[in-house]
């Protein structure tokens, strides 16, 4: 039952007009493919390590083939050739590749029948390792504790993987259930991955395999003591989407950010290399078994709260109509949205209360990550330390999934050790003391809160119809979102984006959709 | 001298100041940190020898937790012991007088005779425009326009992430009169070596007289501003008009309107 009175005619109407918003989307997807697309294809086939000038393997391999103009008929292809030919594993033929020992002109050409063998058998055994790994989580957590929604979602930041892990060790302790490993600046700009365990980085840790791996171990270990799984969390986002995906799938990560439009509104990175890529990075995602978290609070970051909510609600939409064509289920789309309106706004709180209660009524079943207040975190930090409070209060009263937990020195500097322990006790008192409140309040028919929940989901509509109407692409290029203006052949990462050729293959993409029961690419 | 205060309270000898609590001179200032150390009275101990370092008397451990992995967390108090003399301190300050959207624009009209242009971003690796917007965008902030409203300048917002040598293409590609650079999070005093570098780089360029070139963010002083060889710094508070102010009366002042 709505608590907000809202009109499920104009839910459908806009899931309506998301769903034909992706649709199109969809069928502009299936005739490409990138370069961080087919890079990810050669990880998930067990290619890694760096070659010359510490350049990834992945990356030499796909350029090499780039060069001799293989590429458009998927990297599957010239692998499986290389495998015939040589009798060698995919890494041994990369490693061969990157040192210049192998020459990708020299590969004699072997029927299709062949082809098709060895490319099923590498995909089948990358298929099979992820589904290993979603599994072991699936272990876990039927024998561990299980947690209240919305679940205690934290950063580390240091820069230093080693020292991420004690902060998050202590983190856990303190009741956390998510860490999340914030990226270095500048990470998702870079089209390749970083290898090997690092300890320098700008306001958070290189997303790296072997990072991922050490905080993998470092969670499991705080977790078996604690009786409890601790989920880890990384950024599935910028010119490397696809690849980080699949890094977070062999190494069994359990949530990540993955957005169908950050990348573009907030890194300018070209709208047609962002589309492909979270297509591709999504159906990993869903077959791992991850949660993505999208990227709506963002927006209010530089647009207006109160005058940009519609805009929230109809991304959320976006992201849910593309996310099921990835396979996605519901309940692993971590819609997000934030409290971001100006504190000083005279019942402000309704608002937001509004706001979080109507994505909760539209997405029933997705477990919706709610951001803490940033825009007017002021460095006064017991004030911000309130302002949290009260977002704490609105992720428990109306049953948010996931909550990303505010810090008081938001603003200031990344979060001391002893700012997420302030935090993770605010939460758990709020949040405690509150749990079932949501339950038992219903809201004044025609009053402020259902007022202001109806308005934003008919407005939510009508931009959606107006999308629809005016195309996607063309949406972003008019600035609709976030305030921000991006051309369709702008941005970064364009040149690694090409049309399929007829015979294009890849087996893992076709395994991955077989799997997730989604119709195969024609 | 003035009283300051409740009729009767005793005033502060402004020569030999300490923090207030809830009595004149009693010194009393908050703390709280972390310390490498396992809970444990062992800990409460060390907690109190941090504060002594530092020159509190009396440090009083108020609450104490353990945070695990050989980690402790205080909240505590003390009391500060030496003075400060209020009256001998002089701190750098932008002096231009600050004007409202309104007037600045007539100032522009009247004095400069054609629009400004000026640039923004956030440069380097910060990846937080939350300053640069505040100051930039149409809608502003705590209830002043940003600077793309004012109709006498051409503002340009660039956004986060923008290198110092992407910044100096647009400024000569627009002419700008003005750059605002915004440094808001940053790690290890990357912020320092990036604003440095970017008065380096225009005065590499020859561009540097020609253009009036201010930061800001919450770890930047007007005093720091201008040791690294900008016009000005402002602090987390600054809206548009102060901004927009001490640019136009720097530009009429040093004769580039």
């Amino acid at each position: 039952m709505s608590v907000l009175g809202l009109d499920p005619q104009i839910i459908v109407r806009a899931r309506r007009a998301a769903s034909q918003i992706a649709e199109t989307m969809d069928g502009f997807i299936r005739q490409r493919s990138t370069v961080a697309v087919e890079r990810t294809t050669l990880r998930l086939y067990g290619v890694d390590g760096v070659g010359a000038d510490d350049i990834p393997l992945p990356n030499l391999f796909v350029d090499a083939a780039g060069r001799e103009g293989l590429l458009s008929q998927g990297i599957t292809r010239t692998l499986a050739r290389a495998v015939a030919h040589s009798g060698r594993d995919p890494q041994t033929i990369a490693r061969a590749i990157g040192d210049g020992q192998l020459m990708l002109a020299n590969l004699p050409l072997i029927d299709e029948q062949e082809v098709r063998e060895i490319g099923e058998r590498l995909a089948d055994e990358a298929i099979a390792r992820i589904a290993q790994n979603r599994a072991t989580r699936d272990a876990y957590l039927a024998r561990y504790e299980k947690r209240p929604e919305p679940l205690h979602y934290v950063i580390v930041a240091t820069g230093n993987i080693y020292e991420d892990v004690v902060q998050a060790r202590t983190a856990a302790r303190q009741g956390a259930d998510i860490i999340a490993v914030i990226r270095t600046t500048g990470q998702s700009l870079l089209d390749f991955v970083p290898y090997g365990p690092t300890s320098e980085g700008f306001g958070g840790t290189y997303a790296t395999q072997a990072n991922f791996q050490i905080m993998r171990e470092g969670l499991d270990e705080v977790g078996e003591e604690l009786g409890r799984y601790i989920r880890l969390c990384n950024y599935c986002s910028g010119l490397c989407m696809p690849e980080i995906a699949a890094m977070g799938a062999i190494e069994r990560l359990d949530v990540m950010l993955n957005d169908a439009l950050y990348g573009i509104l907030f890194r300018d990175i070209n709208p047609q290399r962002t589309f492909v890529d979270q297509y591709f990075s999504r159906m990993i995602n869903s077959f791992a078994g991850i949660v993505i978290n999208t990227g709506e609070d963002n927006y209010l970051t530089t647009a207006d709260a109160v005058e940009a909510a519609h805009t929230v609600l109809a991304s959320q939409f976006i992201n849910e109509q593309l996310a099921l064509r990835c396979g996605l289920p519901e309940e692993q789309m971590g819609l997000g949205h934030a409290m971001e309106i100006d504190p000083a706004l005279e019942n402000g709180f309704l608002l937001e209360l509004a706001q979080a209660q109507l994505a909760r009524e539209v997405f029933p079943r997705a477990p919706l990550k709610y951001m803490p207040p940033t825009k007017h975190m002021t460095g006064n930090i017991f004030r911000g330390h309130i302002q949290d409070a009260m977002f704490n209060l609105i992720g428990a009263w109306t049953h948010q999934g996931i909550q990303l937990l505010g810090m008081m020195t938001e603003a200031m500097h990344t979060p001391h050790m002893g700012d997420r322990y302030l935090a993770l006790e605010n939460a758990q008192y709020v949040m405690n003391s509150a749990r079932d409140l949501g339950d038992e309040i219903v809201f004044k028919p025609g009053g402020k809160i259902q007022t202001r929940a109806q308005t934003v989901l008919i407005e939510a509509a009508a931009l959606l119809e107006k999308v629809l109407a005016d195309g996607m692409f063309q949406t972003l290029e008019a600035g609709t979102f976030a305030d921000v203006y991006r051309p369709f052949t702008g941005g970064k990462g364009l040149d690694g984006v090409f049309m399929r050729d007829h015979d294009y293959y890849n087996p893992l993409e076709a395994g991955l959709r077989k799997g997730l029961g989604l119709d195969p690419v024609s | 001298m003035t009283l300051i205060g409740r009729t009767g309270a005793t005033p502060p000898d402004l020569s030999r100041v300490r923090p207030y609590g809830d009595t004149i001179d009693d010194g009393q200032i908050q703390l709280a940190f972390t310390l490498p150390v396992p809970f444990g009275e062992e800990a409460r101990e060390a907690a109190r020898q941090v504060l002594r370092q530092m020159g509190l008397g009396d440090p009083r451990i108020y609450h104490m937790h353990d945070l695990g992995e050989g980690y402790t967390y205080f909240i505590a108090y003390g009391r500060f012991e030496a003075t400060i003399d209020f009256t001998s301190i002089h701190v750098a300050k932008v002096e231009s007088s600050r004007m409202d959207f309104y007037a600045v624009n007539a100032f522009v009209r009247e004095h400069i005779g054609r629009k400004v242009t000026i640039l923004g971003a956030c440069t380097g690796t910060d990846a937080h425009s939350v300053g640069i917007d505040a100051i930039m965008n149409m809608k502003g902030y705590a209830g002043e326009y940003g600077l793309e409203r004012y109709p006498m300048f051409n503002a340009f917002n660039l956004g986060m992430q923008v290198q110092n040598e992407d910044l100096i293409a647009q400024a000569i590609e627009k002419k700008a009169d003005a750059l605002l650079v915004s440094q808001i999070v940053t790690q290890k005093d990357v912020h320092i070596r990036n604003l440095a570098e970017l008065i380096d780089m225009l005065e590499a360029e020859g561009m540097r007289e020609r253009l009036i070139v201010v930061c800001g963010g919450p770890r930047i002083t007007h005093e720091l501003a201008l040791e690294l060889g900008f016009d000005a710094g402002f602090s987390a508070g600054a809206t548009a008009p102060d901004v927009a102010s001490f640019v136009v009366h720097e530009m009429l002042k040093r004769k580039l309107a």
